[in-house]
C-alpha cells in the first residue's frame, strides 16, 4: 500500500514521516520516533497504558491509526518534564507518594492525569478515580495513584502538599 | 496486533465521501471513531480493503435545536455529548447515558454516529434512541433519507443502511420539559458492555404516568423497545404492582445470549430489574 505522508507536532518538535494507513499511532510512536514511554499493555483499548495526548484528549494510541493524527499535536510522557530535566508536578507526585510499583502503567496514568487536571484542577478523590477509570494498574496500586495526582493538583493550583503515604 | 493493509481516504466533505463509500464498492467501510472497527481490524475480523475517513468533515460535528427537535451530528463524540449544555437542559438523559459507555479515552474518540449505526446489540446509544423516538439522517450517493430509529435495526450488526450509505445525524425530539428520565445499566466494570441496561422517559400529570417510554440494551440481536412494559405504567402511579407488571413485560421479550456475563435466564431477569430502577428514578425526576 502505498505510504502517506503526515507532518504533527510531538512534544512540541515538528515531525514529518511517511506511513503506511495500518500503522497504528503506538507504533508510530515507539518505532518510528522511538518514543518507548507509551507502552502497549493489552492491545485491546482497555488497559490505557499506550495513552497519550492528542490536540487536548487523552487517547489510546493502540486504537488509532497514524494518519488520523495528522496535523495534530500529541504529548507523550517524554514531554511532560521540563527542558531542563526538573519533573512536572504530576511526575514527581508520582515518586513522592509512590504512585507506582512496576511503573508498566505509569505514562499512560501520568499522560491521562495531565488531562484531567487541565480540565478539572482540583478533582475529589471519586473525580480522580472516574478520571482514571480508562487506564488499569496490573499492580493494583490505585490508591497511591490518586494521592499522587491530588499531590500534583495541589501543588499545580499552589495549594499545601499533602503529606507523603504512610 | 497490527491490520491488514488498506487504502486510506480523507473526504473533504460528505456528499464526496458517500460518492466515495459507492464507488469504492462493498470492501470499503466509513472510518468514525474507530473504537469499534480498529480492535476488529486487529483481529483482522475485519479486513477492509479502503477506509474513508469522516474524521476531517466539520459538518457532521454538533449539537443544534431545530424547532422542536435536536440535531447531533454524527460525528460529535461522547465526550462533547456530555459537555454540551443544550443537551443538558432539554435531553439529559444522553449525558446520564454517554458517561456509562466505555471510559474518558474512549469517550473523547467514539461518536453518537458510529454507536448508533454499528449495529453492535451491545451499545448504549441504540436502545435509548429508540426510547427517544429518534430518526438517523442518512445520505448515499443517490439523496438523503430518514429511517426511524425503531425501524432501522435488523439484526447483530444488520441495519437498515445499504451498502455506500451513512448516517449523517440523530434527530431527537425534545420530550416535554419536567420529563423523568433514567438509564440504568448494569456491567461488570468500567468499559464493560451491558449485562442489561434499560433506559426511560415519562411524564406524569398529577401523580399518574401520562406517557412512559422504555428502550432495552444488549437484550437480544437489536436494541428493544418495550412497548408493553411501557403500557403497564402509563395511567398507574408507578406503585410497586405497575412497576413489576412493567418489568414482567420487560423480561418477556428480552432474549438475551448466555455469556461471560451471565446465564440467560440471569441476563432476562436484569431486565427487570433494570427496567424497575430505570422507571422508579424517572419518577423520581419528574416534575
Amino acid at each position: 500500500m502505498a505510504k502517506s505522508p503526515i507532518n504533527l507536532k510531538v512534544n512540541g518538535k515538528t515531525v514529518e514521516a511517511l506511513v503506511e494507513p495500518r500503522t497504528l499511532l503506538i507504533h508510530f510512536l515507539r518505532e518510528q520516533l522511538n518514543l518507548t514511554g507509551p507502552h502497549i499493555g493489552c492491545d485491546t483499548s482497555h488497559c490505557g497504558a499506550c495513552t497519550v495526548d492528542l490536540d487536548g484528549k487523552s487517547v489510546k494510541s493502540c486504537t488509532m491509526f497514524a494518519v488520523q493524527a495528522d496535523g495534530g499535536d500529541v504529548l507523550t510522557i517524554e514531554g511532560m518534564a521540563a527542558a531542563d530535566g526538573t519533573l512536572h508536578a504530576l511526575q514527581e507526585g508520582f515518586r513522592e507518594m509512590h504512585g507506582l510499583q512496576c511503573g508498566f502503567c505509569t505514562p499512560g496514568m501520568i499522560v491521562r492525569a495531565h488531562r484531567l487536571l487541565k480540565e478539572n484542577p482540583n478533582p475529589s478523590e471519586d473525580e480522580v478515580r472516574q478520571g482514571i477509570s480508562g487506564n488499569l494498574c496490573r499492580c493494583t496500586g490505585y490508591q497511591n495513584i490518586v494521592k499522587a495526582i491530588q499531590y500534583a493538583a495541589a501543588k499545580l493550583s499552589g495549594g499545601a502538599l499533602k503529606e507523603a503515604a504512610e | 496486533m497490527i491490520p491488514g493493509p488498506f487504502a486510506y481516504h480523507r473526504p473533504k466533505s460528505v456528499a464526496e465521501a458517500v460518492t466515495m463509500l459507492a464507488d469504492l464498492g462493498p470492501e470499503a467501510r466509513p472510518l468514525a471513531g474507530g473504537h469499534s472497527l480498529i480492535p476488529m481490524m486487529k483481529l483482522r475480523l475485519a479486513v477492509p480493503e479502503h477506509l474513508v475517513d469522516l474524521g476531517w468533515l466539520s459538518e457532521l460535528k454538533g449539537v443544534k435545536a431545530d424547532g422542536n427537535d435536536i440535531v447531533i451530528g454524527a460525528m460529535t463524540t461522547q465526550h462533547e455529548l456530555i459537555a454540551d449544555a443544550t443537551l443538558a437542559a432539554k435531553l439529559p438523559i444522553i449525558r446520564e447515558t454517554a458517561l456509562v459507555i466505555a471510559d474518558p479515552q474512549v469517550r473523547y474518540i467514539g461518536t453518537i454516529g458510529g454507536n448508533v449505526a454499528n449495529g453492535d446489540p451491545g451499545n448504549d446509544m441504540p436502545a435509548l434512541m429508540l426510547c427517544l423516538g429518534a430518526s438517523y439522517q442518512i445520505a448515499g450517493k443517490g439523496g438523503q433519507r430518514r429511517v426511524p430509529a425503531r425501524d432501522f435495526y435488523e439484526g447483530a450488526y444488520m441495519t437498515a443502511l445499504s451498502q455506500g450509505e451513512m448516517v449523517t445525524a440523530v434527530r431527537i425530539p425534545v420530550p416535554p420539559a419536567g420529563h423523568g428520565y433514567a438509564y440504568e445499566k448494569l456491567k461488570r466494570k468500567v468499559g464493560d458492555y451491558a449485562t442489561a441496561a434499560a433506559a426511560v422517559i415519562l411524564t406524569m400529570a398529577q401523580g399518574t404516568v401520562t406517557t412512559c417510554s422504555i428502550g432495552l440494551t444488549n437484550l437480544a440481536e437489536t436494541p428493544l423497545w418495550a412497548e408493553d412494559a411501557a403500557k403497564a405504567v402509563i395511567g398507574t402511579s408507578l406503585d410497586a404492582a405497575a412497576v413489576k407488571k412493567a418489568a414482567t413485560a420487560a423480561e418477556a421479550i428480552a432474549n438475551p445470549a448466555s455469556d461471560n456475563r451471565g446465564p440467560a435466564a440471569y441476563r432476562k431477569k436484569m431486565a427487570g430489574v433494570m427496567t424497575a430502577r430505570a422507571l422508579q428514578r424517572a419518577k423520581s425526576r419528574a416534575k
